[in-house]
């Protein structure tokens, strides 16, 4: 493992994941749109899949042929997705606050290759799974021992193409394959039971082939063990369900799912800077 | 009459069974391509490649999403994937996975549409690819090659493998009687011209082209000496061959088994207005799906043959005024 973090003091990790949400909120805020809440719910799941040991990576050397990849499906948390490869060191920090300007490689959502790091083409949903099967394919010919995390949104799983990726990753018995999926409980026009049920989720991953695990998605110590069981596990691909709150961080962002596609502003980016700042201290 | 009959072409095989030949030789030299099949290796050929080298053809099932996604993952990963099934399966089903993980992230992936056009006849309208071109269209990354014949179909798979970027390439269930010889030269966006002359230039692609040079030899009985240009590019299409034989012949026919809308001769008049407006004329579907039915009997009903392309021959010569 070259060089890459591994903290496990739960201490250090929420610090990281603090400074990800101040990031996000500064970004969105000053891009005026973008999706903070979606971005929130991921923190945890990516502050540990990055700083915890648990994806190998180069930052210097963004194309490592072996490196693990990890593929952001719910390119909607571009945001996250950003601040989290700035702080891995993948690119300076101001680069993040180009988001959604004009002349900038700063994408609305994730254009594969535009910023170092950056492994899909994502925004629209369900294509994620798909891609790392072919990656880990790849691998096989290639002879590299690569894994493959790729992080869903739980809207998303209403795709049919996750089921035609879910089916065909046992299939090919890709036990390299991970699949971290934001349960937030919400999607865009309202809770996921009420627009469109995906329960029993658990179950249905279980029928496809899968090992599920599951987790308080912002509990880092939770998160690592799940994580790292996942990744050792053989013979399945693995799923870790990551429970988690839409918005999570500031309390009137979990409070209205409205946040959705919209950014904070004025008087709520300062209560909201105000709540993370307070909230990082506590810990 | 079978299509190039009339201009003394030699027969062939169905272009399907050229791409199953063509595709496994570029599978034998370079061990970085792999095949992708949608469930119909069979009916594509791709399953050339399954028989000789089973540890890189991949079936990932009646599923073209995921299909299209796994081999932008390949594409990734430096591997050359040929992601093949039917034209109207694969673009209609993963139209949305080919535009952001092919096309918008510019991978080097291969896209083969088979069964496009109408000649796949008796499976019905539900399987014919007439609307691919101006699919591909949509996605400008995209080169878009139609070979016309056996020898531009071998050309057009080593050229896909070797271009670095996204590809897409129709074949055909039909058979494509000998265009070309084996040592006729070909590039990427430049189109070959088959035939002299310079009375009017039909343009036409795939099919049509043969029946463009039946259609010619026709002409020539009435001493009308027409130009043919085979537009085996349709991005990016060839402007300098366009822009000569609006200026050279003054009038052009174009000729293609596909809707007229979104199809190779709008893109063709786009750039004759532009810089040479001449008369010209349109063979291909017209707003219509069509049926099932054998394929000669298809191309006679939907105007698709060498007398309709003759019909509009003489219309755009009196339009231009001979």
């Amino acid at each position: 493992m070259p060089g890459n973090p591994n903290i496990h003091d739960k201490k250090e990790l929420s610090k990281i994941a603090r400074d990800l949400r101040l990031d996000i909120l500064e970004t969105t805020s000053k891009a005026g749109s973008g999706h903070p809440s979606s971005s929130f719910s991921s923190v945890e799941i990516l502050t540990v899949l990055f700083f915890a040991g648990i994806l190998r990576y180069r930052a210097e050397e963004p194309m490592w042929p072996e490196r693990d990849r990890f593929i952001m499906s719910k390119g909607h948390a571009a945001p996250l997705l950003y601040a989290v490869l700035a702080a891995a060191g993948y690119f300076d920090h101001d680069e993040i606050f180009k988001l959604r300007q004009i002349d900038s490689p700063v994408q609305g959502h994730p254009i594969q290759y535009m910023m170092p790091g950056v492994e899909a083409t994502t925004g629209s949903l369900g294509q994620g799974l798909s891609l790392g099967i072919g990656h880990i394919l790849a691998s096989r010919l290639n002879g590299f021992a690569y894994n493959v995390f790729v992080l869903m949104g739980d809207g998303e799983c209403e795709a049919g193409q996750v089921w035609e990726a879910a089916m065909a990753a046992a299939h090919f018995k890709t036990d390299n394959l991970t699949a971290l999926l934001d349960y937030n409980k919400y999607q865009e026009t309202g809770p996921i039971s009420r627009e469109m049920a995906l329960e029993p989720l658990v179950e249905k991953w279980k029928s496809f082939g899968w090992r599920v695990f599951e987790t308080d998605g912002h509990d880092v110590e939770d998160l690592i063990d799940q994580l790292e069981k996942a990744v050792s596990f053989k013979g399945k691909p693995s799923i870790v369900i990551a429970h988690t709150i839409k918005g999570k961080g500031v309390s009137f962002v979990e409070k209205d799912f409205t946040f959705h596609g919209r950014a904070l502003k004025g008087d709520q980016v300062k209560q909201a800077r105000k709540e993370l700042l307070s909230e990082g201290a506590a810990t | 009459m079978k299509p190039g009959e009339r201009a003394g072409l030699k027969e062939s095989k169905p272009l399907r069974d050229i791409f199953g030949e063509a595709i496994y030789n570029v599978a034998t030299e370079n061990e970085k391509v792999v095949v992708l099949d949608g469930d119909l290796g069979n009916s594509t050929k791709a399953e050339t490649v399954r028989i000789h080298y089973p540890e890189r053809f991949f079936n990932i099932g009646i599923a073209e999403s995921n299909l299209a996604c796994i081999g932008a993952g390949f594409a990734a990963c430096g591997f050359i994937p040929f992601i093949v099934s039917f034209s109207s399966f694969l673009l209609c089903n993963a139209y949305d996975q080919i535009r952001l993980s092919i096309a918008l992230s510019n991978v080097n992936a291969k896209v083969v549409g088979s069964h496009g056009g109408i000649t796949l006849g008796k499976d019905g309208p539900t399987q014919m690819g007439i609307e691919d071109f101006a699919l591909v269209g949509g996605m400008p990354t995209f080169v878009m090659l139609v070979p016309s014949d056996p020898v531009s179909m071998h050309w057009a798979v080593k050229a896909a493998a070797d271009h670095i970027g996204p590809v897409f390439l129709r074949s055909s269930r039909v058979a494509m009687p000998y265009i070309y010889d084996e040592k006729t030269a070909f590039e990427i966006g430049r189109a070959n011209m088959v035939r002299e002359g310079d009375d009017l230039t039909i343009i036409g692609c795939g099919l049509m082209t043969s029946l463009a040079l039946d259609a010619a030899a026709e002409l020539a009985e009435g001493g009308i000496e027409a130009r043919v240009v085979d537009m085996h590019t349709l991005r990016p299409m060839d402007h300098d061959a366009i822009v000569s034989a609006a200026k050279e012949t003054g009038a052009i026919v174009t000729a293609e088994e596909h809707l007229l809308t979104g199809g190779m001769g709008s893109n063709i008049s786009r750039i004759v207005a532009e810089n040479a407006p001449v008369p010209m004329r349109f063979v291909g579907l017209a707003d219509t799906y069509v049926e099932s039915a054998d394929p000669d009997d298809l191309l006679v009903k939907y105007h698709l043959t060498a007398a309709d392309i003759v019909k509009a021959s003489l219309e755009v010569l009196r339009a231009k005024g001979v």
